[in-house]
């Protein structure tokens, strides 16, 4: 393959790889409502970069990525509007601390040990976890078929098995206390949505890309934010916090803006794809789907930390 | 899951090889030039820098959106005629 030279990152890739990758990530974040920093970043790592600057690039590559996929979301009703702008408060406060963190460690020289281990052990757990998650929904929909008791269409399909922990935040009452009509909440703590946007702002900083693979599940199992809304809210938040993450990742010369344009020209056909296949798809099946693709993200990161080798 | 209309699919396959026509027409007309004023550019203004990336990438993405709509129009209507 013709290798391109990116002399900000000092590396020579192929632009044919970049745009077949941002495509494939793509069509994860218009289908999930995640960034795909869990490919994102492997794919970069096995190609040569430092972790500083996969995190810093893929965080650039999904501002524009998600511009597109929200629009499109929006477009569909699928944008708490409310609450994504509530979120980026939380977001930019963590996504600052998960940039610190990214540069201590690459002062101490050792970003790329770190890292891999960190983003292997998320992205096995959520696979773990959303697989769990999953198939204990479908078989709690089986039991209530078998027993006849038939719910509403709507909450069927959207119905999980942490319903009870959505209900319980949903019940704790820690002013100021907002309404998100939109989502159907009548009352929910401020601080609940701070600290899930927090956590998330954290690894999107520390990790790349938008985290939408735990701020997605984390709206839908704590916030208890229907499945479809939080898809569509997660990639609104996700312009904001991304473009945030790329400002202050791009200050500590961590960002190669040509790698990340480059991706880009791939995700956006991708996003609009993934974005319309989200119609033909319900709630518990969505997450199912999820499974796999964290997994295979921390595939590439253990063979890149094992071999120490790039394709 | 629905079923997903045939017509959906071959539009989006159609659309897939146009588009990349027109991304291989535009990676060499226009970030071949980007790129030799980006890499000298950033080691001198590294806040410029760090503005101009955002506004590059959001630039691109809107951009490539319209064009992918446009295409997208063009072959739905062209199916209905």
């Amino acid at each position: 393959m013709i290798a391109m030279l990116f002399p900000i990152s000092h590396s020579e890739i192929s632009p044919i790889y970049l745009a077949v990758s941002g495509f494939l990530i793509g069509i994860m974040g218009g289908f999930f409502g995640v960034g795909g920093s869990f490919i994102a970043g492997p794919a970069l790592r096995l190609v040569g970069l430092d972790w500083n600057f996969a995190v810093g690039t893929d965080l650039a590559q999904i501002v524009g990525k998600s511009v597109v996929a929200a629009k499109r979301h929006r477009a569909l009703g699928n944008v708490d509007l409310r609450l994504g702008l509530i979120m980026a408060f939380g977001t930019i406060g963590g996504a600052e601390i998960g940039a610190q963190l990214i540069q201590m460690l690459k002062r101490a020289g050792n970003v790329n040990f770190v890292v891999s281990i960190v983003s292997i052990t998320v992205f096995t757990s959520i696979s773990g976890f959303m697989l769990w998650e999953g198939l204990a929904t479908r078989r709690s929909q089986k039991r209530r078929g078998l027993q006849g008791k038939r719910k509403d269409k709507k909450s069927k399909e959207d119905e999980s098995a942490f319903d009870h922990i959505a209900q319980g935040v949903q019940r704790l009452k820690l002013w100021p206390m907002i309404t998100l009509p939109t989502s159907g909440i009548k009352s929910i703590s401020l601080w609940a949505i701070l600290f899930v946007a927090f956590i998330g702002g954290v690894f999107s900083g520390f990790l790349g890309g938008g985290a939408g693979y735990i701020r997605m599940p984390s709206m839908v199992y704590i916030l208890g934010i229907p499945t479809h809304l939080a898809v569509g809210t997660d990639l609104f938040e996700i312009v904001i916090s991304a473009s945030y993450g790329t400002f202050t990742h791009a200050l500590k010369g961590n960002v190669d803006i040509m790698i990340a344009l480059v991706m880009q020209t791939g995700a956006a056909i991708g996003a609009q794809i993934g974005a319309i296949a989200t119609q033909y798809f319900t709630g518990p099946k969505i997450r199912l789907a999820f499974v796999p693709l964290p997994l295979f993200g921390a595939a590439i990161v253990i063979y890149t930390l094992v071999t120490g080798h790039k394709i | 899951m629905k079923a997903i209309p045939a017509g959906t699919v071959r539009a989006f396959l159609v659309e897939l090889v146009i588009y990349s026509a027109l991304v291989i027409a535009y990676f060499f007309l226009v970030l071949h030039f980007v790129a030799n004023w980006i890499n000298e550019f950033e080691p001198r203004h590294i806040k410029i820098y760090a503005v101009v990336s955002i506004g590059l990438i959001v630039g691109q993405a809107v951009l490539l959106e319209i064009v992918t709509t446009w295409l997208m129009r063009r072959l739905q209507g062209g199916r209905s005629e």
